[in-house]
């Protein structure tokens, strides 16, 4: 499977899934207005990466920003990798948040409370 | 004298407004606000924290207009009759103000009082609870998911979001919405 590689814009985070390495990022500022469209290609080449996942599959989310259209369609990747998970293969997200942003802490717990994975919450002390 | 947008934030700041604008709301003109305003929070060395809250903030409030702005009225002076919008951002204290105002359809106006009247009444943890309930068993459309970026902007400033209609003429209804952001 080749990888998925977008590089990121002010609005959009920048992507890479390497299905060779099972290491997938989500990293920068998610705000676009229309957010189905963007995640749409992601969401798909997951659906063909469930077929045959790696035995471990490390998800590192490094997000500054994110809009509310986003986070249903982040929610939506992670269901995906859930799906992993509940098929007996090893799958960590690590939700990466600044030192002192609460909010993003809290919106890594909001998922944490909805998707059966291991989530990791780590601060980046600046 | 003929109703204007302007009319409904007569009772603010605009001169000294970190942000001001009215027009059409296109994803470019989005763009544009957020990197200007980002630009001035980062002159002023605000604190991280309140600088992304005010900045989230201001992103669901413009994707609001955006998203959820119904046709100006027939009449009524605007350069494009859909996504029009006015925003205003003020620094108020130590804290930040966001007001913008649309037209909505006169028979939204039902539906979308009480549903901030309910995010009003709510507890920060009520609110939480929602917020997840929605995102998680909600479909996405195009215009985002409902109601959800009202009770992010609720979450997010901790205080009751100010709204206030001014009906229009029988069909529309202009609509103002302020939140505060103020510092932890």
């Amino acid at each position: 499977m080749e990888p998925i590689i977008i590089e990121g814009t002010p609005k959009t985070p920048s992507i890479k899934f390497d299905a060779r390495e099972g290491v997938f990022e989500i990293k920068g500022r998610s705000i676009p207005e229309n957010s189905v469209e963007f995640y749409k290609p992601l969401n798909e080449w997951l659906d063909q990466y469930m077929q045959v996942p790696l035995d471990k599959t490390v998800v590192n989310i490094r997000l500054e920003y994110f809009n509310t259209s986003s986070s249903k369609c982040i929610l939506d990747v992670f269901k995906r990798l859930e799906s992993i998970h509940r098929s007996k293969h090893d799958v960590e997200i690590n939700w990466f948040y600044e030192e002192d942003d609460e909010d993003m802490l809290e919106a890594g717990e909001d998922y944490d409370s909805i998707i059966k994975v291991p989530f990791k919450m780590i601060e980046i002390i600046e | 004298m003929s109703f204007d947008l302007e009319n409904l934030v007569s009772d603010l700041d605009i001169r000294g407004a970190i942000l001001y604008y009215k027009g059409n709301v296109e994803s470019d003109t989005i763009t544009r606000a957020l990197d200007l305003v980002e630009r001035k929070l980062l002159a002023t060395r605000e604190a991280p924290r309140l600088r992304k809250k005010v900045y989230n903030v201001l992103v669901e409030s413009l994707q609001n207009l955006y998203h959820h702005s119904d046709r100006v009225p027939r009449g009524y002076h605007a350069a494009r009759p859909d996504r029009f919008g006015l925003v205003v951002m003020e620094k108020i204290g130590s804290g930040y103000r966001v007001t913008t105002c649309n037209f909505v359809s006169g028979v939204r106006v039902k539906e979308l009082e009480e549903k901030l009247t309910r995010i009003n009444r709510s507890t920060p943890e009520e609110i939480k609870e929602l917020y997840k309930d929605i995102l998680n068993h909600q479909e996405i459309t195009e215009k985002g998911l409902g109601g959800l970026g009202l009770l992010d902007i609720a979450r997010k400033t901790g205080h009751r979001i100010d709204f206030r209609f001014k009906k229009y003429d029988n069909l529309n209804t202009a609509f103002r919405l302020t939140a505060v952001v103020a510092p932890l």
